[in-house]
């Protein structure tokens, strides 16, 4: 029987994703004021307790075994590989966001990486001083003008937005190495996912502990670092948006 | 889950917090290399601090009064507590800023060790509205390199840091979200607040 992860997971995200699309939608005025929209503030707060839960009982014990037992230049090996296999869905994204050169760059480094590189388990591409790519098909969207929605908290995924989830299916979907001939492994781009988050869950271990354990609110916390970066990611420096040092009085303070 | 932003924001802020300490209190006249080698000469600091096997305790010590001397403590304090300020007497306003500014300290000190090997470079300085943005590049061991800016004023009548922006992530509004959430749980007791946030962090 061919029971593949694939249908499964495309049901659940689209499960999420469904009953956000097209649903609320932030005011003009909302949109102005950059505070984050979570209109779905209670269903996201149950699925971080899931997340949170789900972190502590298996990924935060898991992933602090595989560091301690993975040597940390086999993880990095296990990262690049991972990295690698996104990279031909990165060059996708990178021609509809209209970055032909990024999407060169995305190219040039799968093909290096994965002849050079023993199939992606190395990083030469940046020792010849090739640049990261990093992108996805939330910011395709955003560079075709779709604000980002409400935030959502997606089941084992974590923090994202509606206009990002639907991204995060989509690069799920479209996938060029899944339509590849010839492949080894089914999903095999989705499990070197796995393994790459349960190496960055252990090494960066104390930071994330922090934020989920030690914050007074940890699904606050979340929501507010992710948004700030994520809008940092897609849309770079926005000084007029800075917080000036006249904004509130120290009067007494 | 996706969490791994934070720990870069952290240990970046911690660095960050850090690095600003050698900003000359001519920050506003700051030239680059003399930012640079001011910078150079602190992350030579933090490492000392850290290869000196003090005691975590006096680490967060040293880092307070590293803090208390180059960040403008009253309006990250004010800005943290917010709308909430308004209703606080004078006397709750002097001791939250303590409070908080013991809180930050160690927060943000718990991660000197995550800062080892790494460095930060300064790249230059703009003026942005009434205030002065550094831009620095934080190199850390086995990380891609990150922008941390320091923004700096002189409302007091000296040059001080009142903000920290880690790739986006700045530190005034997640402070002001934390505070928000400590002051919740607490039921809006502001005086219960600045007893807890003396243990806190």
């Amino acid at each position: 029987m061919d029971l593949s992860l694939r249908p499964l997971l495309v049901a659940a995200l689209l499960g999420a994703t469904g009953f956000l699309a097209g649903c609320a939608t932030p005011t003009p005025e909302q949109k102005a004021s950059r505070e984050i929209f979570d209109p779905y503030e209670s269903t996201n707060r149950s699925i971080h307790g899931f997340n949170v839960g789900l972190d502590k009982v298996l990924l935060r014990p898991a992933a602090k075994g595989y560091v301690a037992i993975v040597p940390p230049p086999m993880v990095d090996s296990f990262n690049y590989f991972a990295e690698n296999l996104s990279m031909p869905g990165q060059m996708v994204d990178s021609l509809l966001q209209g970055k032909p050169k990024q999407a060169g760059i995305a190219l040039a480094r799968f093909v290096i990486n994965s002849t050079v590189g023993f199939a992606g388990l190395s990083d030469p591409a940046s020792n010849f001083e090739i640049p990261k790519v990093d992108t996805d098909f939330g910011e395709t969207l955003h560079s075709w003008g779709l604000g980002e929605g409400a935030y959502i908290e997606l089941p084992l995924y974590g923090p994202s937005t509606s206009r990002d989830a639907i991204g995060l299916l989509v690069d799920f979907v479209l996938n060029p190495l899944d339509y590849a001939k010839n492949q080894p492994v089914d999903n095999l781009g989705l499990y070197a996912q796995a393994v790459k988050r349960l190496g960055d869950r252990g090494r960066y271990s104390d930071a994330v502990d922090a934020i989920l354990y030690e914050s007074a609110d940890s699904y606050a916390q979340a929501r507010t670092i992710y948004m700030q970066n994520r809008r940092f990611k897609l849309e770079g420096d926005t000084p007029d948006l800075y917080i000036t040092p006249d904004e509130i009085s120290t009067e007494g303070f | 889950m996706s969490f791994t932003f934070s720990r870069r924001h952290l240990i970046a802020t911690a660095g960050a917090v850090l690095a600003s300490v050698t900003l000359p209190k001519s920050a506003l006249a700051l030239s680059e290399t003399k930012a640079k080698s001011m910078v150079d000469q602190l992350v030579g600091q933090i490492n000392r601090v850290i290869d000196s096997g003090k005691s975590e305790s006096a680490m967060y010590r040293d880092f307070e009064g590293i803090f208390r001397s180059y960040a403008d403590t009253s309006y990250i304090a004010a800005y943290a507590l917010g709308v909430d300020g308004r209703r606080a007497t004078s006397s709750q306003k002097r001791a939250f800023t303590e409070a908080f500014t013991g809180y930050i300290a160690r927060k943000y000190g718990k991660r000197f060790r995550e800062f080892i090997g790494g460095r930060l470079e300064v790249e230059d300085v703009r003026q942005i509205k009434n205030f002065l943005e550094v831009r620095t590049t934080a190199y850390l061991r086995g990380e891609s390199p990150f922008e941390v800016a320091f923004h700096v004023s002189d409302r007091t009548g000296k040059e001080l840091f009142f903000n920290i922006y880690i790739e986006g992530v700045n530190m005034l509004l997640t402070e002001r979200t934390e505070i928000g959430s400590l002051l919740d749980k607490r039921k809006g007791n502001i005086d219960q607040l600045i007893s807890d946030l003396k243990t806190i962090g």
